[in-house]
């Protein structure tokens, strides 16, 4: 109501004001008032945006490290210019095939079997009746999820180790089974890999998914009850298209983000060793070792951009397919 | 109906409690191994059921444990003071961005939400920050690179402002005579606990399980902290591993790598608090799962 009277006010004044001092100096006016009434709000966000401008603005426009030959002596900016050069290097490598080939493919792998798996446990919290034990169920699934990779590290060797992991020392002997040097072949890390991932993740998206599921009224299963429906059909019927919601922008957040591969994962379970590197080594572990043990910044940038352009593209095109079937849910 | 019932509902208990064993036993598996003698472990491998316990890797770690001290002080201050500070800027960043009245709001928060989609990824960030704000090897590399604030916090907790903290509060306090600061200090905070959880105990829990910014800017082994300590014996494991024909060499590192027990004993140090606190804060934990899923 006195807003609205004010702008009538306003507009009336404003006309004879406009003519009587001119225009211009009362629009500075009530900018300058403006400005001393959001100045605080202002300072508030300042460490916030400074942060935003060193740890990520400032590296985005460190992009163009890829497009020179960086010589330290000359620093970043005096560095000569070479286009395309580190791009075409590391295409022509067989590196670039096998670290996007397994980026993809372990990506895709977690994101069908982790949705199955997680839905599938959360299905089975959703029946417990007894609250304590669902409760507890509960946090122990999402226990792994606290832990870092290090650790985890710590664990995957105690299984695995050559000379004294429980694998070799107690469950394969027991089958009558040679030894296996599991850090030298190549050919298990795919196992190896996806089993450690859903034992750290499948607990976190299981509560996900256990929300939404709650979140469905009760009364869609008395209906089906009544009418004599078994649980499988309730949850095939009911449950299910219930929750597709969910998992279609689950899933469509994780296939826009299938370039980018869990560093601590692919680094620090295979121990960082050279012999498994072909089923083990991704984009975000390539880009590291190429800068951090080789120091090679042009091959390092070059695959880093490369992740952070086709990464871009990918997000941007699954927020587009989400936002196409439901507004609502869409990013952006 | 009854007994059917209830045999289904040992079915699926039954199910469940074999998944949360899978969940648990590796760190039972961990916990054995460092109580179990070193022969034993080199005998039959690490286990469940060790032949013989010993406590002579805890005892080892006791009496040399000048190291691990310093290293659980510095995990101990880059989590407080990480988390300290994180939820400061991000809050401070977060309120003025979920006021309606804020002139070029929507700019903010576009600039916030565009780190989420786009980053210049490794490379440019590490050659920033050591080229050109030199913190390698100072303790400020622990706690500023890529955890301080993430631009999903903001947005996490700009949400959280603008739902639950009424406008009218604000214009109330204002008229009051309050000043902006004095409201976001006085009013938003104290009304944020809830959102001030949630993103604390993520970031205190990031901080803590923090090796990536160590084995990057962390070069100066006086400001290692634990889960590099761990990261760094890993290391040695590798090394011995991958050029163990090189004998004479590897005894020589084999006497400064801790023996298998004592390796086991710092993992369990490491992750133990963790396990010890999270009974207290499961709850949290859990509800903070959900609150960031749902945007």
């Amino acid at each position: 109501m006195i807003v609205e009277r004010i702008t009538e006010w306003n507009d009336t004044v404003s006309a004879e004001l406009r003519q009587a001092v001119g225009y211009k100096t009362v629009k500075k006016k009530a900018g300058m008032k403006k400005f001393k009434r959001y100045f605080p709000l202002f300072l508030l966000m300042i460490p916030g945006l400074l942060y935003l401008i060193v740890n990520n603005y400032m590296p985005m426009f460190g992009i163009f490290i890829a497009f020179k030959n960086i010589n330290y002596s000359k620093g970043l900016l005096g560095s000569e210019w070479i286009g395309l050069q580190n791009f075409e290097y590391l295409f022509k490598t067989s590196d670039a095939f096998i670290i996007t080939r397994n980026t993809i493919l372990y990506n895709l792998v977690f994101i069908v079997l982790g949705t199955i798996i997680s839905i599938a446990i959360a299905l089975l919290l959703n029946d417990i009746r007894n609250k304590v034990l669902n409760r507890f169920y509960q946090s122990i699934i999402v226990l792994p999820h606290l832990i870092s990779f290090v650790i985890v590290g710590y664990l995957v060797y105690a299984l695995l180790s050559v000379d004294s992991g429980l694998l070799n020392k107690t469950i394969l002997p027991m089958f009558g089974i040679a030894e296996i040097s599991w850090y030298t072949e190549a050919k298990y890390w795919p196992y190896i890999l996806t089993i450690v991932h859903m034992w750290k993740t499948v607990g976190l998206s299981c509560i996900i998914y256990l929300a939404s599921i709650i979140s469905i009224d009760p009364e869609y299963y008395e209906a089906a009850k009544l009418d004599g429906a078994s649980r499988w059909q309730q949850i095939r019927k009911i449950t299910l298209p219930l929750i597709t919601p969910v998992i279609t922008i689950l899933t469509l957040l994780a296939i826009g983000r299938i370039f980018y591969a869990d560093f601590g994962l692919f680094y620090q379970v295979p121990m960082n060793s050279g012999a498994v590197a072909d089923t083990t080594n991704v984009i975000d572990t390539y880009v590291f070792r190429a800068l951090m043990t080789s120091g090679d910044i042009g091959m390092s940038s070059a695959a880093g951009i490369y992740q952070s352009v086709v990464g871009f593209v990918l997000i941007v095109f699954s927020n587009y397919i989400v936002r196409k079937a439901n507004k609502e849910n869409a990013l952006f | 109906m009854e007994l059917l019932n209830k045999s289904y509902q040992w079915i699926i208990s039954s199910i469940m409690m074999a998944i949360s064993i899978t969940c648990f036993i590796p760190f039972v598996l961990l916990i054995m191994s460092s109580v179990t003698s070193e022969e034993s472990i080199i005998q039959h491998g690490y286990s469940f059921f060790p032949d013989t316990f010993s406590l002579k890797a805890y005892e080892y770690l006791w009496n040399h444990g000048t190291d691990l001290g310093r290293a659980y002080g510095i995990t101990v201050f880059v989590t407080v003071v990480g988390t300290a500070v994180s939820l400061a800027i991000t809050s401070m960043l977060a309120y003025p961005i979920s006021r309606s009245d804020m002139p070029l709001k929507n700019f903010w928060a576009f600039l916030v939400f565009f780190t989420l989609l786009f980053n210049g990824g490794f490379v440019p960030s590490y050659l920033i920050y050591t080229q050109i704000f030199h913190i390698k090897n100072t303790i400020l590399s622990l706690i500023v690179p890529g955890l301080l604030m993430s631009g999903f916090n903001v947005l996490l907790m700009r949400t959280f402002f603008k739902t639950s903290i009424p406008s009218a509060l604000i214009e109330a306090a204002s008229i009051d005579g309050a000043g902006e600061i004095k409201i976001f200090h006085r009013i938003v905070m104290p009304l944020s606990l809830p959102i001030l959880v949630t993103i604390g105990l993520f970031q205190t829990i990031a901080y803590w399980n923090d090796w990536f910014n160590g084995l990057t800017y962390m070069s100066n082994s006086r400001y290692f902290s634990i889960q590099m300590i761990l990261n760094k014996m890993m290391t040695d494991i590798e090394f011995l591993t991958n050029s163990s024909n090189l004998a004479g060499n590897a005894a020589k590192e084999i006497a400064q790598v801790p023996s298998t027990s004592v390796r086991m004993a710092i993992a369990v140090i490491g992750v133990l608090p963790i396990l010890i606190a999270y009974p207290f804060f499961q709850k949290y934990f859990i509800k903070g799962i959900t609150i960031g899923s749902v945007k």
